[in-house]
């Protein structure tokens, strides 16, 4: 036994030897991975990571168009800015999709959507992961973060830009989370990643959040069109203000219309000009010679690829028999989306030969069938093509067209409508702003107006704004989204639409969070 | 550790030749039980390691010392047998074979007796292996243990198969049991270019598969046993006059079912007399007759051969395989080629005291990869088109500006034709053990094993150019947009390595009667798979825009650090108590995390050694086997999801800021303190035999607690970089019955009928789910996607079984048939909203069984394997998708086929969610029926000849109506079709 004890000795000797000399190899790493002290180690390395911050917006993941960020959801359906589409547009008077077997599609087509539609799920996934991602890219850029890290002067200064962006783009999330689902977590750089359950914020208290926000960071804005291509800056910043106070009255129920006057004014005199030929702000070069759009989504056929954003655009309002060519998409041409008879109705003559801004396509403008991508007219406002006609390089199914989240034309008729409602300004001046419009659209003055009221306004943004994305704030603006009012094509569920409940002015708390966040109420009437 | 210097060691010392005085014994082995010569048995001078094995005669040969008296004569299944020396002849009769309690048991570090197991453990021995053309070792026990499972995952050659012992105990996590060969655990990873791990091991070589299921006797294994254990021993070298065995299989697979479609005529009588369908829908309609079907299967032709000698060179004992496998898919274009080389060689020196066991195994693999989206294709391609059309070409559907119509779908001849993808793997696993009985301390050995498993794969696919498979998101240029072929390839490494190292202490304590097994060491498994990157290219060599890749390689890297302890105490040879402990430490884990503690205990009763049953004729055996023990488990967990850190993107998901594109770092979601997953699992057995074990049955009953669940769940949003995280949140309950019984009911001198049979019961619960609860939760979406949106049918709820089905109950009219859209509204809330979705049943069969018979007349032998699951229920994705008439005229002017079955329902639309197209999926299944005859002697008593014919997948008896009831997950999405296969096999022995 003695041998024994004497082997077991030596063993456990061995034993403690091996484990020593071992457990070192159980600390593996990724071989591709980055950690924040290789990311964030000089201005370059914040660069990435806020390139990363914009990118939420037009990309669904970062490792090609068929990764996703998100789980649960089809990589191309969760898109930001698809999904923003499809809850802003289909819901309204304007679109209707074909795809009523896509998630969540039909439920929008007919305005009857539950707590469990898979693309008013999606589009707050999205949306509060912008919000972490830019909370994330807050944390490492605070100014003692970034001193720590010895990055000073110049570089310094320059973080505190990208900073101040960050905050723009949260907000502009925040923003999305407010109107369509008005009370939603809030979460910010100060919490921590992993175990933490966010607090509920009410729409009002976010409203004043998102305002002080903006508010904050406009010094540390670079000046209006001063900034790279891209990147938002004061100008961006005054236009979501302009756009936030004009709907303040839905959001809080104090009306903000003199904000909202004097924020779209900043912008219209801060430089901008309107794009001389209207459909060439929807076109595949419309980011060389921009002078209207004050900030854009950036899309590129070969080196940002999603089957959102103007892809999804281009793609889901053609079919294969549009000459998918014509549109920049030689192998494209998803036949989805096209506009409900209240869309072109808008126009006296929806050829465009005498408003350009009809862009349509068809003959057949009532929708009989939801299905049926022939029945109502096709929306040929975004096309995949140069202005001088030719095909951008790259052409297959995906688009380079860069998405204009804010342009100018938007700031005209806040301004107009702003004094409609008693937001103060001067009649002649809005009328400038509105038949500023209008004369592009007509290429003369025939069009032009010499007196308008707040019902022109919803029109006359129908026919400019009308495929990208504002509808539903402006119906519910107007009181016309809700209830029997104003009726258009399967609304409610029925061909000749029907009245809906004013509970579906909000979006609701996906279930998924409220089971995840006991914090979370869900809005009245789901 | 230096493999090669170790290896020399030993091979040096071997060299020396032993000089002793020899005297000569013969004899001869038969079975007793027909008094037929056993060829393959060991015969061994006992105590010392001069061995031989018989001839196929039965008879040997063997040089002993002049000193030794006795013979041990031993063989897997037969048990062993002293016999002595005497005048120089030894003629022995071994007993049956129907339960053989001597048999050696391998288990995890060492080996034990079968009475004395503790654990539900079950061996499968080459004799008792599934029969007929098997490809991939897995498949040789499909059927034969109570409570395992083997599905293949379809037909295509060397198509791997999941495995299930217990059903799993995991819900995200893997549920794949750990595989040992030869002592080698291996990693569970893939490797490109090849269909599955173990189809690179030659099924020929495989001696016993031995399966431990309980926590008892898996905890050894730690923090990767939760699943079960499989330990795979391959044939060993032994001593004695040099034998080759040669085997050869041919044969010829078949298409067993195919799905039953509209035929030409029947699609253009649907199409003109519909009074939905446009002038322009007529027009699609083609004159031809095509059974698609027809056009994409072919019989198969599959040649299988082996050739292995086995004998002893300079007193080594070894075994030398070679292998060669060509088998062809039923699916045209799929082909699988498969050489493999297997050394074994198991030396004993210094005095018998160093045991030493080498094993290595080469295989080099090629696969042409069929696509199998021409399966699919094939079901919904349009009947009335010709494959090719007026100019040569394949039909597709064509867009009024003359490009392929892009909803359509695309020729399936076609897709097979203009793809092109073969994969090349070459792969090794081998070991040294090194087992040494100390000099001075025999009862104690010093156990030294170092291993490793490396595989290079790499591969070729391309699709040609104007093939409707290729359209490019980018096209190439104006002459070849917008169709433009491609091509790429892929390269993996897999470098494995295992070290262990261990003592065991054998020590009889005759004072109190006692014996103890101890077992006490460490391991050390590196797993890392490198991933290279390639560009895609068009044909031409331009690289694809885009296409290079960001980083050169992936590589993905686990280690796995062990400490682990065993006791057996044996008492008066009838009450054993076990116990073992292991820690584990894993990479995969935080510091504060990393290590796991598993322990066991079990206690066995040798009731018959009792003095009451001793002597008893009818009881030949009685054991009951109580157990306990803390498995862990966190296998197909992501190697690094306890750290923060970013990515780069790809060059195509870029962002421009300015006038540059930047690469985004991007955050990954992560769970800091993710932890082990702990599986609790009591087990309560009994073993029976009686009539000198011709009957023997085991039953088993288990109740297993898996807490901390690695779970895939929504997370509070905004609180981490996704929606969803894996992390430690759920339990689940498994119960289950298992028996296991054998017999042979005749057995004489001509006539021998051994059966077995075993069915096994298994529930499976979820019993948390979330880390708050909340009754108004209702689960997790999962399984594969039942449309091309991704939509699931099945969930994870508490209280169902995992993967349970999800759906609207279809409401049907007075003739039987469904009505399109109704469902019941079962919450009676006015509404049918996904409130109203219930669960019903599940994909896993509550019930298997298996069931085998060998029925030997003379020298014919006939076997059969049948094998039944009763309760499972599968979702007909098929059906669904297609199974509606507005499937066939589709607005994207193109005509579908659909199934038959589609207008029984009549639906308008899909149904996607209709627990209409969930249906029983019970089955029972003939897997294999063959037919063997033993020739004798041939060439002048120089060899021995058996030749065979076999047939698998002989019949299938289900109510299902899709193509095979048996699909793993339980959604049938056109499943690659198993073929039925019919097998001629010559085995000689020289």
């Amino acid at each position: 036994m003695n041998k024994l004890f004497k082997l077991s000795m030596i063993c456990t000797a061995v034993i403690s030897t091996l484990f020593t000399a071992c457990t070192k190899d159980l600390d593996r790493l990724p071989n591709n991975g980055l950690f924040a002290d290789n990311v964030y180690t000089n201005a370059a390395g914040y660069k990435s990571a806020l390139a990363k911050v914009y990118s939420t917006l037009a990309l669904t993941g970062s490792n090609g168009p068929g990764s996703t960020d998100l789980s649960g959801i089809d990589a191309g359906l969760s898109d930001f800015f698809r999904m923003f589409w499809n809850l802003q547009e289909l819901t309204s008077d304007e679109g209707i999709c074909a795809w009523i077997n896509d998630p969540g599609i039909y439920d929008l087509d007919i305005s009857q959507w539950t707590a469990s539609n898979a693309l008013v799920g999606g589009l707050y996934n999205r949306s509060l992961y912008s919000v972490t991602v830019a909370n994330s890219f807050l944390k490492e850029s605070a100014p003692d973060v970034v001193a720590g890290r010895g990055i000073t002067g110049a570089d310094a200064e320059e973080i505190k830009h990208y900073a101040a962006e960050a905050r723009f783009l949260r907000a502009y999330q925040y923003w999305v989370l407010m109107d369509l689902y008005g009370n939603p977590p809030f979460v910010t750089e100060n919490d921590p990643i992993g175990s933490f359950v966010p607090p509920r914020i009410s729409r009002t208290d976010l409203f004043d959040y998102i305002e002080s926000q903006l508010k904050n960071i406009e010094p540390d804005l670079v000046a209006p069109q001063q900034n790279e291509y891209g990147r938002a800056d004061q100008a961006a910043d005054w236009a979501l203000l302009a756009r936030m106070y004009l709907n303040a009255e839905v959001y809080t129920g104090t009306a903000h219309y003199s904000d909202a006057l004097t924020y779209s004014k900043k912008v219209l005199d801060a430089g901008y000009q309107l794009k001389p030929t209207f459909r060439e702000i929807f076109y595949a070069d419309n980011n060389v010679n921009n002078t209207e759009v004050i900030f854009p989504i950036n899309y590129d056929a070969a080196n940002t690829q999603s089957y959102g954003g103007t892809t999804f655009l281009v793609n889901s309002s053609i079919n294969g028999d549009m000459d998918p060519a014509s549109f920049g998409v030689p192998t494209g041409g998803w036949g989805g989306n096209r506009a409900k008879p209240t869309l072109p109705n808008l126009f006296a003559d929806q050829s465009g030969s005498t408003d350009s801004r009809a862009l349509f396509y068809g003959t057949k403008k009532e929708v009989d069938k939801v299905d049926e991508f022939t029945d109502g007219l096709r929306v040929t406002k975004f096309r995949n093509i140069n202005s001088d006609g030719t095909v951008p390089a790259d052409a297959g199914t995906f688009c380079s067209i860069d998405f204009p989240l804010f342009r100018l034309a938007e700031m005209n008729l806040i301004y107009a409508e702003s004094f409609l409602r008693n937001g103060g300004g001067d009649k002649t001046t809005a009328l400038q702003y509105f038949n500023a419009l209008r004369e592009r659209a007509y290429g003369n003055t025939t069009g032009d107006v010499s007196d308008i009221v707040l019902d022109d306004m919803l029109n006359e943004r129908g026919k400019e704004l009308c495929w990208e994305g504002s509808r539903r704030t402006d119906l519910i603006r107007f009181g016309k989204y809700t209830g029997s009012s104003y009726l258009w094509q399967w609304k409610g569920g029925v061909k000749d639409g029907t009245g809906i409940d004013s509970h579906f002015n909000l979006f609701p708390i996906p279930s998924t969070d409220l089971v995840a966040n006991p914090n979370l109420i869900q809005n009245p009437g789901y | 550790m230096n493999l090669k210097r170790l290896l020399i060691i030993p091979l040096l010392l071997l060299i020396l030749p032993a000089f002793a005085q020899e005297k000569v014994v013969i004899g001869s082995v038969t079975d007793s039980a027909n008094n037929k010569p056993l060829g393959g048995v060991t015969v061994t001078a006992t105590g010392t390691n001069v061995a031989t094995a018989t001839l196929n005669n039965g008879t040997f040969k063997l040089n002993v010392p002049a000193n030794a008296t006795t013979l041990t004569i031993s063989s897997i299944g037969y048990g062993t047998q002293q016999a002595s020396i005497g005048n120089g002849t030894v003629n022995v009769s071994l007993a049956g074979t129907a339960g053989s309690l001597n048999e050696v048991v391998v288990i995890g570090y060492g080996t034990t007796k079968k009475k004395d197991l503790t654990g539900s453990v079950a061996t499968v021995n080459e004799k008792d292996f599934q029969k007929g053309t098997i490809t991939t070792p897995e498949q040789l026990i499909a059927g034969k243990v109570a409570g395992v499972q083997v599905i293949s995952n379809g037909g295509a050659p060397g198509a791997g198969s999941i495995i299930r012992i217990r059903g799993g105990a995991s819900l995200n996590a893997s549920n794949d049991p750990l595989i040992v060969i030869d002592g080698i655990p291996l990693s569970g990873n893939g490797i490109s270019g090849v269909a599955n791990q173990l189809a690179m091991i030659n099924p020929n070589d495989i001696e016993t598969f031995t399966i431990l299921k309980d926590a008892a006797s898996t905890a050894i294994y730690g923090s990767r046993a939760s699943n079960g254990v499989i330990l795979i021993t391959t044939k060993k070298g032994r001593k004695g006059a040099t034998r080759i065995n040669f085997v050869t299989n041919f044969s010829i697979g078949t298409i067993a079912k195919k799905l039953d479609v509209l035929t030409g005529d029947e699609m253009r009588s649907y199409v003109n007399n519909n009074p939905d369908a446009t002038a322009e829908d007529k027009a699609l309609l083609g004159t031809a007759s095509t059974d698609w079907q027809n056009e994409i299967f072919q019989t198969a032709i599959t040649s299988d051969n082996t050739i292995s000698v086995t004998g002893a060179a300079a007193n080594i004992p070894y075994r030398v395989s070679l292998g060669y496998l060509t088998q062809q898919g039923i699916l045209k274009t799929g082909k699988l080629q498969r050489g493999s080389l297997s050394i074994g060689l198991t030396p004993m020196l210094f005095d018998n005291h160093l045991r030493v066991d080498i094993n290595v195994k080469g295989t080099y693999t090629q696969s042409d990869f069929a696509n199998q989206g021409a399966i699919g294709s094939a079901i919904s391609f349009d009947p009335t088109q010709s494959v090719y059309n007026s100019k040569g070409g394949y039909f597709e559907w064509i867009q009024s500006n003359g490009t392929f119509n892009p909803n359509a779908p695309a020729n399936p001849v076609g897709l097979l034709n203009q793809y092109h993808n073969t994969g090349k793997t070459s792969r090794s696993i081998g070991n040294i053990q090194l087992d040494y009985k100390l000099h001075f301390l025999p009862d104690l050995h010093f156990n030294l094993n170092l291993g490793y498993d490396i595989a290079e794969g790499h591969g070729d696919f391309s699709t040609d150019d104007s093939a409707r498979q290729s359209p490019a998101s980018i096209a190439k240029d104006s002459t070849h947009a917008p169709y433009s072929g491609t091509k790429g390839q892929y390269k993996q490494t897999v470098n494995n390595v295992v070290g262990e190292f261990y003592l065991n202490y054998l020590k009889d304590i005759n004072s109190i009667n006692g014996n103890i097994n101890a077992v006490a060491g460490y391991g050390y498994y590196d797993n890392k798979t490198t991933s290279y990157n390639f560009p895609s290219y068009f044909l031409d060599n331009d690289s694809l825009p885009g296409s290079t890749p960001i980083n050169k390689t992936d590589i993905q890297q686990n280690t796995l650090i062990s400490f682990y302890g065993r006791l057996i105490y044996t008492q008066s040879g009838k009450y054993i108590f076990a116990g073992s402990i292991r820690t584990d430490g894993s990479s995969r884990f935080a510091k504060g995390n990393r290590w796991g503690v598993f322990p066991s205990g079990a206690f066995t009763w040798r009731v018959n050694q009792e003095s009451f049953l001793k002597n008893s004729k009818t009881v030949s055996d009685l054991k009951l086997r109580l157990s306990y023990g803390v498995t862990g488990q966190q296998d197909g967990l992501g190697n690094y999801s306890y750290i923060p850190f970013y990515f780069q993107s790809q060059n195509s998901s870029q962002y421009q800021l300015g006038n540059t594109f930047y690469y985004v770092y991007t955050p990954v979601a992560y769970a800091a303190d993710i932890k082990w997953e702990q599986t609790e699992a009591y087990n309560i057995g009994i073993d029976v035999g009686f009539l000198k074990n011709r009957i023997t049955a085991s039953v088993d009953a288990y109740y297993r607690k898996t807490k901390d669940l690695l779970n895939t769940f929504n997370i509070p949003l905004g609180t981490n970089f996704s929606n969803r995280i894996t992390d430690n949140v759920g339990n689940m309950t498994t119960k289950g019955v298992e028996l296991q019984l054998n017999a042979t009911p005749v057995m004489n001198k001509t006539f021998r009928w051994d059966f077995s049979y075993n069915i096994a019961y298994n529930k499976r619960e979820i019993t948390k789910l979330t880390a708050n609860t909340d009754t108004s939760f209702v689960g997790n979406s999962t399984g594969p996607s039942v449309d091309f949106l991704g939509d699931q049918i099945q969930i994870n709820s508490v209280g169902y079984a995992p993967y349970s089905f999800y759906a609207y109950k279809q409401i049907y009219g007075k003739n039987g048939s469904p009505i399109e859209g109704l469902y019941a509204d079962l919450n009676r809330d006015g509404v049918i909203n996904q409130k109203d979705l219930y669960h019903y049943k599940s994909p896993f069969a509550p019930v298997t069984m298996g069931f085998t018979n060998t029925v030997a007349y003379k020298n014919w032998s006939l076997n059969m394997v049948l094998r039944a699951n009763i309760g499972n229920y599968m979702f007909n994705q098929v059906a669904s998708n297609s199974g509606n008439v507005r499937a066939i005229i589709d607005p994207n002017h193109v005509i579908h086929n659909v199934p038959q079955s589609a207008f029984e329902a009549s639906f308008q639309l899909p149904q996607v969610q209709s627990d209409y197209y969930l249906t029983n999926a019970s089955f029972l299944k003939m897997d294999n029926i063959g037919l063997s005859y033993d020739a004798g002697k041939i060439f002048n008593n120089k060899a021995n000849l058996i030749v065979g014919a076999n047939c698998q997948n002989v019949f299938v008896i289900t109510k299902y109506d899709g193509l095979d009831p048996e699909i793993y997950g339980g959604v049938d999405n056109n499943i690659y079709p198993r073929p039925r296969t019919y097998t001629l096999s010559v085995n000689l022995n020289f």
